[in-house]
């Protein structure tokens, strides 16, 4: 008997028939293979043991197309913007003449109807597809987005920020995908944003894909937030951080939904150095993964994680941290940290870190907790006239900022700390 | 000021209070002084209101007042306040964040007038500058890093800024060199008043050196077994607290 595939595959097989015509054919068809090949990730996928993506996605939502008519979008930056909406890169949205210099922007859409085969090579994924089946769909898929390239030697003194929107009453799918370029030694601030205009149960799944060449320097934030207690979204990073260069992440995620942000970061030269920051809010039924790979590949390396949820009602947070270390990575330093507070008693946390270290001369070590807020610390506030809701509101708050303390930028500070605040003041009393 | 009566406290099955009283008047400094595991933390703990302690008789009055059922919060901004023997580190938290926090807490529930931050900072500063208390150390998350020393001297610069009725000095001087302890103890005699009172614990006589107490209470096996005046410090830190502990000395 013939194994019938199912709705799933039958909805995402229409979709590559869709899109394999859209530029970049022999990419996409090698992706859709390493799809094809794994199918959408289940909970015996190890990577994906928490996050039950195949009963998520059991049906696919046609694929977005640009929404007709100008949408105002309100800005919470004071940056440079680039909007994708729906799938598609809206110049109409965004501020391309405001550019500064050393900066190049292209839409994805052009760049790979163009394929130059350097940009091929900055889009393509091949080594990340390889591993996970949500990478190898969103090169298979991808609609539009971003190719923004930062000269070598610049450095931007105004933020730019890369935002993309899902905003359709329908329900639509969308598969964008971004590349931020670094040359040689620039150093810039980038605000990924990712949101929802729409209370629909968008299905969103994006891409970043970052290049910092040798000596480079970038400030990743990244903002997520969403409407509907049914949207998707799948985001993934993927990092090269080449030779004496240097990525620092900073991601605030308010759950909606099911989401998942996995990061996959490689030290791609000496010297280089990561730090993975974040903290996760997830209430009501919401679930919200961190899952991160941190493969050092070279010698004298640096990675730090550091990783904060707050899980309240019944919403349950996931995080899976692994740190590799090849066999001739000497010199590693690598420390990674994800703490849990759980503020209900149907709330639940899956930490699991791991180190995978081939290498003998290394310095690497992990550290997980998960609890309730810590008594003798709201002991102390309330014993100096802090009502228990306040002083626990505090707590919470401190020990989410506990994620941004390297944050340099003031206003993003101030942004991440008050969507903090405005979430902790919808929390039940 | 604080009267209490026949006070018994448990933790789990054991009772560690057994039936204590003891009163302070307006204005004086009581000290309280006795061995180790004789339950003066408890006494301070269940003063302030930590969670863990069953009271199963007896009565803390402030004032006139019952305060036992009251959440911490609320006896704080009654007037009750408490010198931790360990403050507690809270890494996420800015020391002025906290300050400003609590002071407005206890201004709002008295209903008065929220302090401003510009006014806040200043009666902060001034008082920090008396404590030896950097502005560095204001600049940190509350606690953070901070030295024994250092955590006593913000938790008498947030007894400063507070202004309570009743101020409780657990152990104090426990971890403190000889300079802290000058600072610390300027501190709390320059907050002596009529209507503010003190209670403070500790198993030294060194301490009462530098805060003199009006009266002196010898605690042993849960409850006030003599009291007296200053001279009776003197008396224990000769003859220790032997002849208190009965039967229950090794």
């Amino acid at each position: 008997m013939i194994k019938l595939a199912t709705e799933a595959d039958a909805a995402f097989s229409s979709f590559f028939e869709e899109m394999k015509g859209q530029g970049a054919t022999g990419l996409r068809q090698a992706a859709w293979e390493a799809f094809a090949a794994k199918g959408l990730p289940n909970r015996r996928v190890e990577a994906w043991h928490y996050t039950d993506l195949k009963a998520a996605l059991g049906k696919p939502a046609p694929i977005a197309s640009a929404q007709a008519g100008m949408r105002e979008i309100a800005r919470a930056h004071d940056s440079v913007r680039l909007v994708t909406l729906d799938g598609v890169f809206r110049p109409d949205l965004s501020d391309l003449a405001l550019l500064p210099e050393g900066v190049k922007v292209q839409s994805l859409r052009e760049a790979l109807a163009q394929g130059a085969p350097g940009v091929m090579a900055l889009v393509a994924s091949a080594d990340v597809q390889a591993e996970d089946a949500m990478v190898a769909m969103n090169a298979a898929l991808m609609q539009d987005g971003v190719v923004l390239r930062i000269a070598a030697g610049v450095t931007l003194g105004q933020k730019i920020e890369l935002a993309t929107y899902v905003s359709s009453q329908d329900v639509q799918s969308s598969f964008t995908r971004a590349v931020v370029v670094l040359g040689k030694d620039a150093k810039a601030t980038i605000v990924e944003t990712a949101g929802a205009l729409t209370a629909a149960p968008a299905q969103d799944n994006q891409a970043l894909i970052l290049r910092l060449a040798a000596g480079a320097a970038l400030d990743l934030v990244t903002h997520v937030s969403g409407q509907s207690d049914k949207l998707v979204r799948v985001m993934s990073l993927l990092a090269h951080v080449d030779e004496g260069a240097s990525l620092s992440s900073y991601a605030l995620v308010e759950g909606a939904g099911l989401l998942r942000r996995q990061i996959f970061a490689r030290l791609n030269g000496e010297h280089s150095k990561v730090a993975l920051n974040g903290a996760t809010l997830a209430r009501g039924r919401q679930h919200a993964d961190t899952t991160l790979v941190v493969d050092h590949a070279f010698p004298n390396g640096q990675s730090r994680e550091r990783f904060r949820n707050i899980i309240d009602e019944q919403g349950t947070g996931v995080f899976q941290g692994k740190i590799v270390v090849r066999p001739h990575a000497q010199k590693t330093d690598g420390v990674m940290q994800s703490k849990a507070i759980l503020l209900s008693d149907q709330a639940t946390m899956n930490n699991k870190p791991e180190l995978e270290i081939f290498a003998d001369d290394v310095q690497c070590g992990h550290g997980a907790t998960c609890g309730r807020l810590d008594k003798d610390q709201l002991f102390y506030l309330m014993a100096r006239g802090i009502p228990r809701y306040e002083a626990e509101s505090l707590l919470i708050e401190g020990f989410a900022n506990e994620a941004f303390q390297g944050l340099e930028d003031e206003t993003l500070r101030g942004f991440l700390l008050g969507r903090i605040s405005s979430w902790l003041a919808a929390r039940s009393k | 000021m604080l009267e209490i009566k026949n006070l018994h406290v448990s933790v789990g099955d054991r009772e560690i209070l057994k039936g204590l009283t003891l009163t302070v008047k307006d204005g004086e400094v009581a000290a309280i002084m006795g061995p180790n595991g004789t339950g003066k933390s408890t006494l301070s703990y269940v003063i302030s209101g930590r969670e863990g302690y069953e009271v199963t008789q007896g009565e803390v009055l402030l004032d006139g007042e019952n305060i036992l059922e009251l959440e911490p919060h609320v006896r704080a901004a009654k007037g009750v306040f408490l010198a931790f023997q360990y403050p507690v580190e809270i890494p996420g938290v800015a020391t002025m964040t906290f300050l400003k926090a609590a002071m407005n807490a206890q201004r709002r529930s008295r209903g008065e007038e929220e302090l401003a931050t510009p006014e806040l900072m200043k009666r902060v500063k001034e008082a920090a500058a008396k404590l030896g208390v950097s502005q560095e150390m204001l600049r940190r998350p509350l606690n953070s890093g901070f030295s024994g020393g250092e955590k006593k001297r913000m938790d008498i610069l947030q007894m400063t800024l507070l202004q309570p009725r009743f101020g409780i000095l657990d152990e104090t001087d426990s971890g403190l060199d000889i300079d802290a302890l000058r600072v610390v103890s300027e501190g709390v005699n320059s907050l002596r008043a009529p209507n503010r009172s003190f209670l403070v614990i500790t198993h030294y006589q060194r301490l009462l050196d530098y805060i003199k107490p009006d009266t002196v209470h010898v605690m042993a096996k849960g409850a006030i077994q003599r009291s007296g005046g200053p001279e009776l410090a003197l008396e224990l830190e000769e003859r220790g607290y032997q002849e208190y502990l009965g039967e229950e000395a090794a």
